[in-house]
């Protein structure tokens, strides 16, 4: 049986050697370089649900009223375009399922690229020969934040035109061209042309996709091609990677993780409620909702819109610099900028231009690990400014105050974390080098001791 | 009967695996290293794959009977927990079932110098019939150039890009009756204290940024509104577009004051970013982020007591551009 479709295969592809290397190809065993894996296969999840949703869901803004088995809605005006996702969550069958998995793998799907990020960068496995498979890891991290975007968008429920009026209102604010970039993208201004919803709907189920299927196959292939990174130790070298082969060893473990990762997003989708839409009804331009957060992945950048003070930049009528962009444009700019920017700004700083293959441990690179940790805190921090409206309702802290707290805190603490992390980084290197020391000394001591002649 | 406990005894039989084939003749050297079996693993493995099975049918029985409550909830639950009981299958075969070996393997060169040089060589001696190269390139850039301009050209008829006269549009004219989201036109009687009201114009396109209002009563003493507009706020009812001047989301708090003691005064709240508004300073930012006082509608009340407008907004409405102060509301 095995004999008859490997000849079969070899004698069509030529692609026995092939074959053979790849089922030998070694994966170096640590648990964190699993999150990339878990990444991967809640995208699989993704295009899966995605596909299914696909074949029920109607991207139309013409006007519609509600006749199903939801009491609420019933008899509102609403879109094709709410009411068939309203359809997909009470009138298909399992489509609620479905939405759900959908939407809890889009959000385990950015939490596992940022955590693999920060693997990546703490470990400094981002340095040459690898830097290119990291510019690809990153792109695809902004492509997942805009495809998630588009995603719940397109529900046209309350929260969604929320949130394209706050995409539209950044876009408008970019200087010199915003307002004509927002009104080709919409086609008119908010909130746009019918066209507009076409447009979001290829650009979820088909361009975005393909994006991001292409850019993770380039990523792959770069991995495969430079081989693993490992930690140091027995046999690790810079020249010899030591691990699992892909077969017998690693597929099962690997297959076993996909089904480890469905299952968690499949008991989510049908146990945990995700964004219930007909609970926040139907966008229309002069509704809004109190308490509105988007999906977590988004929740840095509404909490730097929240935080920039008051003022438009202007020269006499000419308003230069609307406010939303600094929060809403500038401030993901500065954060991919900085992302980017790092392994060639660190080949820069140490001169290291050499291959590794071999990982750091984060004290291994004081500053880098410093760095890392203040731009985290600096992120973070905003991030958790987001939430202070909610923090107000919970525990009653001033939101005035919580904002002015913020403001201060995001410079405040960075600067403490760097210097902090920095300290304790070489600390930790200075006290593995005393450790050493000693034991040589030791040994040193104790063959002194040998040879001494018995008095 | 007998056959149906014949069948299952077989079975029994072979999933313990009394019936093993003898072991295949060996081939010389091994690729994959022995390892001792494990028959214990494989029951659990059967014993997992069992429990997948059954939770797929679980699923598919589920889904066919439409009478089951909380169908979600169970969907759900037997989907993950076949993927979870195969996770678990999976895991025991890659942990007892298949050896886990230590493989080393170098690295792949960092390098092919060679290789390098010969591509290098095979560029620039494939141009070597070519006298004036930087020209040539020179002008297939240019030519690569404009025709990459040609097909993106037609982007722009996705919109009207240039056009920024729809922006500073809004329905309000003088005359336009204030309606309620039923039609209804609104009374100045109506209008209370400590509460608010969205108003549309009366026959327009409520889905567009200049349509809705938000109206509130404060008292005629409170007012302190920007010079320029008396008369905008009879019998001290205000009317500001809805439309936050931050981010475009709807004005859809009102601090009534709800509390006096660390907030005296009202004031108009977006939800989005917490942008807030003074109703009684010509909608004045107080707090947050806007960078635009929220654009007022003056008013005023016909006999008969309706509501309609006195005209158009003080400003443009919705977020800013660029050319958000070059003119006012159209």
């Amino acid at each position: 049986m095995i004999r008859g479709v490997v000849r079969y295969l070899d004698e069509r592809s030529g692609g026995a050697p092939f074959l053979r290397k790849a089922l030998r190809y070694v994966f170096p065993d640590h648990w964190s370089f699993l999150l990339g894996e878990v990444a991967l296969y809640a995208f699989v999840v993704l295009v899966g649900t995605g596909i299914y949703l696909t074949l029920f869901f109607d991207p139309s803004t013409a006007p519609t009223y509600y006749h199903g088995r939801y009491q609420p809605l019933r008899g509102l005006e609403m879109t094709h375009a709410y009411r068939s996702v309203v359809d997909i969550s009470f009138k298909v069958k399992a489509g609620l399922l479905i939405r759900q998995t959908h939407h809890w793998a889009a959000d385990v799907f950015v939490v596992a690229i940022v955590l693999h990020l920060l693997r990546i960068f703490f470990t400094g496995a981002f340095r040459k020969p690898r830097d290119l498979t990291y510019y690809l890891g990153l792109s695809m991290l902004g492509l997942a934040l805009l495809e998630g975007y588009l995603g719940y968008s397109l529900a046209d429920d309350l929260l969604s035109g929320m949130g394209l009026a706050i995409g539209y209102s950044v876009l408008m604010s970019v200087p010199i061209v915003g307002a004509n970039l927002a009104e080709l993208i919409w086609g008119a201004p908010f909130p746009g042309t019918p066209a507009f919803w076409s447009r979001m709907y290829v650009a979820h189920v088909f361009l975005f996709p393909i994006l991001i299927g292409t850019l993770l196959a380039a990523h792959l292939a770069l991995v495969a091609a430079r081989h693993h990174t490992q930690f140091r130790g027995r046999r690790k070298t810079e020249r010899k990677v030591v691990g699992v082969p892909t077969f017998p060893g690693q597929a099962p473990r690997s297959l076993g993780l996909m089904c480890a990762v469905a299952a968690v997003l499949f008991l989510l989708g049908g146990l945990v409620q995700i964004n219930p839409i007909w609970l926040w009804g139907p966008y229309h331009v002069a509704s809004g909702t109190n308490g509105a957060q988007p999906d977590w992945y988004l929740g840095w950048l509404i909490g730097a819109l929240r935080l920039v003070p008051s003022f438009d930049v202007t020269i006499g009528h000419y308003t230069l610099v609307p406010n939303p962009f600094w929060g809403g444009a500038l401030f993901p700019t500065v954060v991919f900028g900085f992302l980017f920017a790092f392994p060639w700004l660190e080949r820069r700083f140490t001169g290291d231009h050499a291959f590794h293959n071999l990982l750091d441990r984060p004290r291994d690179a004081p500053w880098r690990t410093a760095i890392g940790a203040a731009a985290f805190t600096w992120v973070a921090l905003i991030f958790l400014a987001g939430s202070a409206d909610r923090v107000f309702v919970t525990f009653f802290v001033s939101y005035g105050w919580q904002i002015w707290f913020y403001r201060v805190a995001i410079w405040v603490v960075p600067a403490l974390v760097l210097v902090l992390t920095r300290r304790v980084c070489v600390e930790l290197l200075g006290s593995e080098r005393v450790a050493r020391e000693r034991k040589l000394a030791e040994e040193e001591a104790r063959r002194a001791a040998e040879l001494e002649p018995v008095a | 009967m007998r056959a149906l406990g014949r069948w299952l005894v077989a079975g029994i039989v072979l999933l313990l695996g009394r019936g093993r084939r003898p072991a295949r003749v060996d081939r010389g050297e091994r690729i994959v290293p022995p390892g001792p079996p494990s028959p214990g693993a494989e029951l659990v493995v059967l014993a997992l794959f069992g429990a997948t099975a059954a939770c797929a049918l679980a699923f598919i029985v589920v889904y066919a009977v439409e009478s089951i409550p909380h169908q979600t909830q169970f969907l759900g639950l037997s989907l993950g927990l076949a993927f979870a009981f195969l996770a678990a299958a999976l895991v025991v075969v890659g942990n007892r079932l298949v050896v886990t070996e230590e493989l080393e393997e170098g690295y792949p060169p960092p390098a092919h110098p060679s290789e390098q040089e010969s591509l290098e060589q095979l560029v620039a001696e494939s141009g070597d019939r070519m006298t004036r190269k930087r020209l040539l390139l020179l002008g297939g850039g240019a030519a690569g150039a404009a025709l990459g301009a040609a097909l993106v050209a037609p982007a722009l008829s996705l919109g009207p890009a240039f056009e920024i006269a729809p922006f500073f549009r809004t329905p309000w004219r003088r005359g336009v009756r204030l309606v309620d989201d039923r039609g209804r036109p609104l009374r100045a009687d109506e209008i209370l204290e400590e509460t608010f009201y969205t108003a549309y114009p009366e026959g327009a396109d409520r889905e567009q940024l200049g349509a809705p209002l938000v109206v509130v009563r404060l008292q005629p003493a409170e007012l302190h509104l920007p010079a320029g507009r008396d008369g905008w706020a009879p019998d001290g009812i205000v009317a500001y577009s809805k439309i936050c001047t931050h981010a475009a989301c709807a004005v859809a708090l009102y601090r009534k004051p709800t509390f006096p003691d660390v907030e005296p005064r009202p004031a108009l709240v977006c939800p989005c970013h917490y942008s807030t508004f003074d109703p009684a300073r010509g909608g004045k930012v107080l707090f947050g982020p806007a960078g635009r006082p929220l654009p007022q509608l003056p008013l005023e009340v016909r006999s008969g007591g309706e509501l309609r407008a006195g005209g158009n907004f003080s400003g443009p409405v919705g977020p800013s551009w660029w050319g958000v102060r070059n003119r006012g509301a159209r």
